[in-house]
């Protein structure tokens, strides 16, 4: 659809190969051509993966499913950055019209001690459930709940709310972070229910779970680098870690849960 | 295939008599109840961990039973529920403009084209309310007015505004709301989460469903599960089609496999195809992208009056514009119902208007509203969308209309269930999606969030205990001979794949599948198109375990090997679509049967023959499989010919 869709390029990939977890893993060589403009990345990795099975070579594994950029499966480490060049796009939605006939990519898989590899570029990012499962929701059960209008919510809140909420849990946050700490994720679950008078009576609690959990699990501390608001692809503020911050030192200083 | 003389029986969905209003309360009052100390001695498997799945087992963990759920993604908050963008449907009437659960449900019939069951359908039209109260409860973040109080849009095939949205991340809030509270009971310990598992069998004992075998698909391993009920909800089968707007591992094996086993499945030719996409770009497509019907609020369906006209949009003057949904349709204008909105763009494109480089393609264009509104309003409204559509086109919408076109986005049939949500096989109870219940043979925008949830949160916690406290049931181990046999079953197939070794790729299959499926047992369909899809797929399947290559070995990740498996199943299942889609003579809803429509080319339905659903028995490989039939009824709402004029 873009002016140039009948141009195609050649590009030059290197990618991370590992067999499994056990396996110490090494960056291959490939060539490509024939790439089309209006390619996204995966449907790229999809047409080598078609030419190594083609050649009796294994296909490289990687995480992807929706391809629309919001169920957070895709995870990759595009020349150094978590879903590539394209500020506040998943690799799903980037298309090889951001990059140049000749050029050399490099594809890695996250890289932290809390997201270990599993083949190529799959990671186990189990431990963000662990976190959720550490207090992420409202102690809610199903039921009868009153009106849902008789709970009223400033548009304001609402909006902030939701802006923390747009999460997808990819980790790029972690992979980006030179600490591999996962602050911005773990605090836009805790500013989301924190903004909203549903989830506020736990915040406190919340918060210590959440953080505690991710201290255990082996994610680092946040050093104020920023870098992952700059490669987050929902545009998730580092605002979210103040807030949890806050939320936080609530417990520390009273006491209070 | 050969015929088999296999009587044909008339299905009864127990469903409750008397005033349509009272039959969920007294039903909910007549059955069963399992007291809260029994509860822990009860276990059941849910497979897939979407709205139905997820909200289905929060809510059974919560009443104490003992949950254990399965799940292709990473995590159970991956699930494909999270794409939907739109909205979910419920008859608040906070905008008094009018809406009650009434219209809520007769919107719902009607827009089925009379084809779903008036209680099912009512029962979730009645439980719709509580869904929003819950979700707030959990807090997601829905849209709110300035005063603090939720806001709603409008949505196709209704003339009020009845839909609650999270902006166009509705399906995304939803999901994460029905995960958090799924989290919740795995921090409390009464569910078992297992990711990263395919099922590849459902294990019956005793003509009970009484576990699965999974695959792992990390070790490659085969696992086995036993437990007193099974709950699928495991989606539709959209990617027969392999493009469609389905997440890439959505697939239809799990309740492929129950039909096997014996599960009848209803109604496979109900598939819908979703008129606002971005269309086909090239070969390499992978999949196509929905852009939400909410966009019709303010979007503006058109083609040119001259055909193969090629000037840009902005070259072409206002009365050499047809806006022909707001012509032929003027009380609904824009907002059709899908069905009516996609076929009408095919007849335009095949009709020589369409427009783009492929002649596949309308126009939907926000010039009108943006004069009305500014930019920015709409930027509020569908910013995100709009981004996602310049990512992927390298097009500005706000500045040149969106093209789109019609792509296969939900499938309304699947595994027949009773006013429980049972199955034919005691034990085994399907919702969601992967149900054929309650959308006949079309669904609404922002009706599949309503039933996944409506599903999950309030009506199979009821029915279930209803089973369970019905039923006697032996202990049960995995070690079971049905269970051996499962298992050894499960891996002789992917063993059987892998050593084919020939030269064609997975893909490759599943493109030429897709091909004729979207060519015969699309939009249009006819007896001719029909037959020869069926004998295509057949040669095709048979090609595809003499000569397809699956790289790599049965032990760690093997992608090739996940994606053969389900094309095996796909394979089969476009075959029944076909053959159920030959043998309903009528048209309805998605369903469009050139030789029956009405001189305006309305889909023209056969009530006299075809006012029921049609359940498949799987007679075994190469037998025409027994189409049962469920006779429908409508005491409440009249049938009448749709009309959306």
């Amino acid at each position: 659809m873009s002016g140039n869709s009948n141009e195609t390029m050649s590009l030059n990939l290197k990618v991370w190969r590992q067999k499994n977890a056990k396996d110490k893993g090494e960056m291959v060589d490939y060539k490509l051509d024939g790439v089309s403009p209006d390619m996204s990345f995966l449907e790229m990795m999809d047409t080598l993966n078609t030419k190594l099975v083609k050649e009796k070579g294994d296909s490289i594994a990687f995480d992807h499913d929706c391809r629309e950029g919001i169920c957070g499966m895709c995870s990759m480490m595009i020349n150094g950055q978590a879903h590539g060049p394209e500020s506040e796009t998943t690799t799903c939605q980037l298309h090889m019209r951001k990059f140049k006939s000749g050029d050399t990519i490099v594809v890695e898989p996250w890289r932290a001690k809390a997201f270990p590899v599993l083949k190529d570029l799959i990671v186990d990012r189990g431990a963000f459930d662990e976190i959720i499962a550490a207090g992420g929701f409202v102690n809610v059960n199903t039921g009868n709940p009153e009106d849902a209008n008789s709970i009223l919510i400033g548009q304001e809140n609402a909006e902030l709310a939701m802006d923390a909420a747009a999460c997808i849990g990819c980790g790029a946050c972690v992979a980006s972070c030179k600490n591999a700490s996962a602050m911005l994720f773990v605090s836009a679950k805790i500013s989301q229910l924190a903004l909203l008078p549903q989830g506020e009576v736990e915040s406190v609690a919340r918060t210590q779970a959440m953080v505690a959990k991710m201290d255990e699990l082996g994610f680092g501390n946040c050093t104020n680098e920023a870098e992952c608001e700059a490669q987050c692809p929902k545009g998730i503020k580092i605002e979210n870690i103040a807030r949890m911050n806050r939320e936080w030192f609530k417990g520390a200083l009273f006491g209070r849960k | 295939m050969t015929q088999q003389n296999i009587q044909v029986k008339k299905l009864d969905g127990k469903v409750p008599s008397g005033p349509i209003q009272d039959r969920w309360k007294t039903h909910k009052f007549n059955m069963k109840l399992v007291n809260p100390a029994n509860k822990r001695k009860y276990s059941v498997i849910i497979v897939g961990t979407g709205l139905a799945g997820a909200s289905a087992a929060a809510t059974l963990a919560e009443l104490g039973y003992n949950v254990t759920t399965f799940c292709i993604q990473d995590s159970p908050r991956r699930a494909h529920s999270i794409a939907a963008q739109g909205g979910i449907n419920a008859a608040k009437n906070y905008p008094n403009d009018g809406d009650s659960i009434y219209r809520l449900f007769y919107d719902t019939v009607k827009g089925g084209d009379y084809r779903a069951r008036e209680s099912n359908v009512f029962r979730l039209a009645e439980v719709a309310n509580n869904i929003i109260d819950q979700c707030v409860a959990q807090g997601v973040p829905f849209a709110r007015e300035y005063g603090g109080t939720l806001s709603n849009r409008s949505f196709g095939g209704a003339q009020v505004s009845r839909t609650f949205y999270a902006r166009g991340q509705t399906g995304q809030q939803l999901l994460l709301g029905a995960y958090s509270a799924m989290m919740k009971e795995v921090h409390n310990g009464k569910i078992k989460s297992y990711t990263r598992r395919e099922m590849v069998e459902l294990v019956m004992v005793e003509g009970k469903a009484r576990g699965v075998v999974v695959r792992n698909v990390v070790t490659g391993e085969f696992e086995k599960y036993s437990a007193d009920a099974v709950i699928l909800a495991t989606g539709g089968y959209g990617n027969v089609y392999y493009l469609s707007t389905n997440a890439k591992a959505s697939n239809a094996s799990a309740a492929f496999r129950a039909y096997k086993k014996g599960a009848y499945f209803a109604n496979p030719c109900y598939t819908q195809i979703h008129p606002t996409c971005i269309p086909v770009s090239g070969d390499h497509q992978s999949k196509l992208t929905l852009m939400s019907e909410s966009l019709r609020n303010d979007g503006r369906v058109w083609v040119p009056k001259i055909k193969g006209d090629k000037r840009a949009p902005a070259q072409i003057p206002e009365e050499e514009r047809d806006y022909y949904l707001e012509r032929i349709y003027p009380s609904f204008g824009n907002l059709v119902p899908r069905d009516v909105a996609s076929r009408n763009a095919k007849l335009q494109c095949d009709a020589g208007f369409g427009v783009s480089a492929t002649g596949k393609a309308v126009f939907l264009d926000f010039a009108t509203a943006i004069k009305r509104e500014g930019v920015e309003k709409i930027k509020a409204k569908y910013g995100n969308l709009f981004e996602m559509y310049q990512r992927i086109t390298d097009q500005n919408p706000y500045e040149t209309p969106m093209m789109i076109y019609p792509a296969i986005h939900y499938t309304m049939g699947g595994l027949w269930v009773d006013y429980n949500l049972m199955s034919n096989i005691p034990g085994l109870f399907v919702l969601g999606e992967a149900n054929f219940s309650d959308h006949g043979a079309n669904r609404l925008g922002a009706s599949a969030l309503m039933q996944g949830l409506a599903d999950g949160y309030f009506v199979i916690p009821y029915t279930i205990g209803n089973y369970f406290a019905s039923e006697k049931f032996s202990k049960v181990e995995t070690n079971h001979p049905e269970f051996e046999k499962a298992f050894t079953d499960s891996k002789n197939k992917f063993n059987q794949l892998l050593s084919i070794n020939g030269t064609k790729t997975v893909d490759e299959y599943h493109r030429a599948l897709g091909h004729i499926m979207w060519e015969n047992v699309g939009m249009g369909r006819n007896e001719a198109g029909l037959k020869k899809a069926i004998s295509e797929i057949q040669t095709l399947r048979a090609d595809f375990w003499k000569n397809v290559k699956v790289s790599g070995s049965n032990v760690d990740i093997n992608t090739e090997l996940e994606k053969a498996g389900r094309v095996a199943d796909f394979l089969e299942i476009g075959e029944l679509m076909a053959l159920d889609a030959l043998l309903r003579k009528e048209s309805c809803g998605g369903h469009f049967r050139e030789e029956s429509q009405t001189p305006e080319n309305e889909a023209l339905r056969d009530d006299a023959n075809f006012c029921h659903v049609a359940a498949w028995e799987y007679n075994g490989d190469g037998v025409l499989p027994t189409r049962h039939i469920e006779e429908l009824t409508f005491e409440t709402v009249k049938l009448t010919q749709r009309s959306y004029k």
